[in-house]
């Protein structure tokens, strides 16, 4: 296959990818509204790390549980057809591909899915497909409208093997980041819930997810495997690579303030669940503030504010 | 208020008002504020332009912002990172981190001397805790539960039990290496801050634009902009020159990047010390020259077109590569020309360069390709007094208009439009001539001394950060006492911070010490 060929080849697995997770998603969306009157039948199946097994209590799965089983099959689909327009940008463009903010996003959302299908297996949360799906879906279809470039070499500024460190570091960070921000949605949605609702009129999807305590620890642990992961990309990796490139390790470039500051905010969700009066809820939100700092770099900053790491186009 | 509660405000001695402030630094919560604290006030100086980064971004503000730009410089926007309010913040998270660090090291210090907690009275009423019984001897299982217990400090007593039997009673603690790895990381966290300041003390960073055929010395009037920090002597800098033989650059030249910059590359000849002799130097982005303890780094690059100027007799009184900062990525670029020397009057000459120009529709020239494949050279001009003589420094790239006239053509302004080994003769009978194209180098020459103080604190961090938030404290309690022919054993485990699968842990457990024991015969259990 030319190069040409093979750059097709990869945006047509980026689109069919994208179509697919929408599918996904309304396979998921589904799974929520099949259950909209069923009571919390089904045992907090998902301990994580635990051994405790699903209580089966109905032999025949449910529509619900059907959907959901359909949204993850179509996930693993999508990013099985997402893993092959990555690797095809890749050897189009005869590097590793993500040089720019498009590919950036593909690479993202590659490895944020491949997260997300993993911890399904070991700790179950497939009751977070929705929102990963649905994201997914956002994040990949607007870049492909608003910051694609063809594939092509790189400016001399990327033209180093820290480029493989220093990115492939932000974008597990980011990936899990984003799931970790998923389970603190959900988890916000069900902690108010059980504090707002009466025994007997607990139905529906939110009552199959596990208790809000089993979602914090999850959400807890995502963000403790990347943080530090977190911490190397933008605090180590950045900034040697920065002293070899500029001359200086560290500049107060928009870039480097905004991953400062979404290290902050991380720091401070971390510490925030060992300290009273701000565990459980204003924990989640110091999560999600800094998740959003982390879009702002991401979005905000390549294509707003500029600067020294502006390789949105 | 009753007379037995004190008010507390006027009973504090200043001792104790201080140990109050300090015990309100130093609280998790207002460590937790100030680091959010910290990242919010970071933020104006990633939206505004900041004199650190780029000093011409402020000025070109302050002139597009004549009524709200002085306040915010007031405030001290445009230097957000050197501020008072944001030393303030980092300092008081500093002394918050430090006051946190100390007490907490003497603790741990403490802890790591003392033995397991006893093991307590009811070990089921813990949330994770249960009960089995077997056939082994309390002694067996106390084995048991070490060797599923794994790395752990163990102590192991005999108690007699108020009903007159007794006990083997095991507590053990594991993962005190958490709170090291927790200390780690904020020792590393000051050793960071403390590193950053230092390099920033003794450290210095210069920008030089260097012409190809031309050599740059290490000396203050060499530099463009320059800055140091507090502790480093301007009169140390060490001398080394930097000849600039060749500038190569390449660009895309098909496809939809077409004009991409694809490499730059300077090479020459550089000398270390004052007489030092010549070595060959290449310099290329990511790929510094280390000379004299200062790494020489290539940050931009440029066109010099080489313009001649020669009076009305035919005397050269001008011949100079003129750097033109570039403006886009097509190296549209705008320079200025200053004639001292030429008669009958001064001239200043102010336009542009286009390394591949093509002309509009509309008669506007513009460039469309970074590489010189048809460069032009456009200016106005103007006569009079170039000011340079009042004993004002003046920028090279701003042409002091203030006692200067501009030549015209009718209403517009009278034009010199110049391609390679063009001339043109000005109104006033000099000739101008774009003799030749140069391109220049933008080097930025940077010394960071102590770098490795930040790079192995923040190394450090990390490993103490992952060590803090992967390995979990626990303490485990087992209790063994015989009933007649069974043991019957209760175990409990705790861990500092609660945990939703801790059962689940705990089933673990029992399970790996149940494997090691003899289950009790069914028979004899009834």
């Amino acid at each position: 296959m030319t190069l040409e060929q093979l750059g097709r080849l990869s945006n047509y697995s980026v689109v069919s990818a994208t179509v697919i997770l929408a599918l996904a998603f309304v396979a998921y969306a589904a799974q929520w509204g099949l259950a909209r009157n069923v009571a919390a039948v089904r045992q907090p199946v998902a301990v994580p790390g635990g051994a405790e097994a699903p209580a089966l209590d109905d032999l025949e799965p449910d529509r619900s549980d059907v959907a959901g089983g359909i949204g993850y099959s179509l996930t693993s689909l999508a990013t099985l057809v997402l893993a092959v327009g990555v690797v095809t940008r890749g050897l189009s463009a005869e590097r590793v591909p993500w040089g720019n903010m498009y590919e950036f996003s593909c690479v993202g959302i590659l490895v944020a899915l491949v997260a997300y299908l993993v911890l399904v297996r070991v700790w179950d949360i497939d009751w977070i497909g929705a929102l990963v799906t649905v994201f997914a879906m956002i994040v990949l279809g607007s870049s492909m409208l608003f910051v694609y470039v063809p594939p092509g070499p790189l400016v001399p500024a990327l033209d180093s093997y820290w480029l493989v460190i220093h990115v492939i570091g932000a974008i597990t960070a980011g990936a899990a980041f984003l799931v970790g921000a998923a389970a603190s949605i959900l988890y916000l949605l069900k902690a108010r819930a059980e504090a707002r609702t009466p025994e007997d009129e607990r139905v529906g999807f939110l009552w199959r997810m596990p208790s809000s305590a089993v979602i914090d620890q999850v959400a807890y642990r995502v963000h403790a495997f990347a943080f530090p992961i977190w911490t190397f990309a933008a605090l180590i990796a950045g900034p040697i690579w920065a002293q070899a490139a500029w001359g200086r390790y560290w500049g107060w470039d928009a870039k480097e303030v905004w991953a400062f500051i979404t290290w902050v905010f991380y720091a401070a969700y971390l510490h925030a669940r060992a300290t009273a009066g701000w565990r459980g809820k204003a924990a989640a939100i110091l999560a999600l503030v800094a998740f959003a700092t982390f879009l702002f770099n991401y979005i905000g900053v390549n294509l707003f504010v500029g600067g020294l790491h502006s390789y949105a186009t | 208020m009753t007379d037995d509660r004190p008010d507390l405000a006027s009973e504090l001695s200043p001792r104790e008002f201080l140990r109050w402030i300090w015990r309100q630094l130093t609280s998790m919560r207002t460590a937790l504020s100030l680091l959010l604290l910290l990242a919010i006030v970071a933020i104006p100086g990633s939206l505004l332009p900041q004199r650190g980064v780029n000093p011409r971004l402020v000025e070109a503000y302050l002139i597009d912002h004549p009524t709200v730009g002085p306040v915010l410089d007031t405030l001290g926007l445009f230097s957000v990172y050197t501020s008072p309010w944001f030393s303030g913040v980092y300092l008081l998270l500093m002394v918050s981190l430090v006051g946190c660090i100390l007490p907490r090291t003497a603790v741990y210090l403490r802890a790591l001397r003392a033995r397991p907690p006893k093991v307590p009275r009811n070990l089921l009423r813990f949330p994770a805790s249960s009960e089995l019984v077997t056939s082994s001897s309390p002694d067996e299982v106390v084995a048991a539960a070490r060797t599923a217990l794994g790395r752990a400090r163990v102590d192991v007593v005999e108690r007699e039990l108020p009903d007159g039997g007794s006990a083997v009673e095991l507590s053990a603690e594991k993962g005190y290496l958490r709170e090291a790895g927790n200390l780690l990381f904020h020792v590393s966290i000051v050793v960071v801050l403390v590193g950053v300041a230092m390099t920033a003390l003794l450290g210095y960073r210069g920008a030089a634009i260097v012409v190809e055929g031309d050599r740059f010395s290490n000396v203050l009037t060499q530099y463009d902009e320059f800055g140091s920090g507090a502790l480093f002597d301007r009169d140390d800098l060490p001398p080394f020159t930097v000849t600039l033989d060749d500038f190569a650059a390449t660009y895309q030249v098909d496809g939809p990047q077409r004009g991409a910059p694809r490499s730059f590359e300077a090479t020459g000849t550089y000398a270390e010390g004052v007489d030092g002799s010549e070595h060959p130097f290449s310099i290329r982005v990511n790929h510094p020259l280390e000379v004299g303890g200062a790494s020489v780094f290539l940050v931009g690059q440029g066109y010099a077109p080489v313009i001649r100027v020669t009076d009305p007799d035919g005397q050269v009184v001008y011949d100079e590569a003129v750097p033109f900062l570039p403006a886009d990525a097509s190296y549209t670029s705008n320079g200025v020309v200053k004639v001292p020397e030429a008669r009958p009057e001064q001239l200043g000459f102010q336009g542009f360069f286009l390394p591949t120009f093509v002309q509009g529709d509309d008669g506007a020239t513009r460039s469309v390709f970074p590489a010189p494949l048809a460069p032009i050279l456009g200016l106005f001009v103007w006569h009079g007094d170039l000011g340079l003589d009042d004993g004002r420094p003046q920028s090279v790239y701003v042409l002091d208009k203030t006692k200067m006239t501009q030549y015209m053509t009718g209403d517009k302004g009278y034009r010199v439009s110049l391609q390679k080994g063009q001339s043109q003769k000005l109104p006033d009978g000099n000739t101008i001539t774009f003799v030749d194209l140069k391109q220049f180098a933008r080097f930025q020459i940077a010394a960071t001394p102590g770098i490795e103080v930040p790079l192995v604190g923040i190394v450090a961090g990390l490993i103490g950060l992952i060590g803090s938030l992967s390995i979990r404290p626990r303490r485990t309690w087992v209790r063994a006492r015989r009933e007649g022919s069974r043991t019957v054993v209760e175990v409990a485990v705790l861990d500092r911070v609660p945990r939703v699968d801790l059962p689940a842990d705990l089933e673990r457990f029992t399970g790996r010490m149940t494997e090691q024991l003899v289950p009790v015969d069914e028979g004899d259990a009834s």
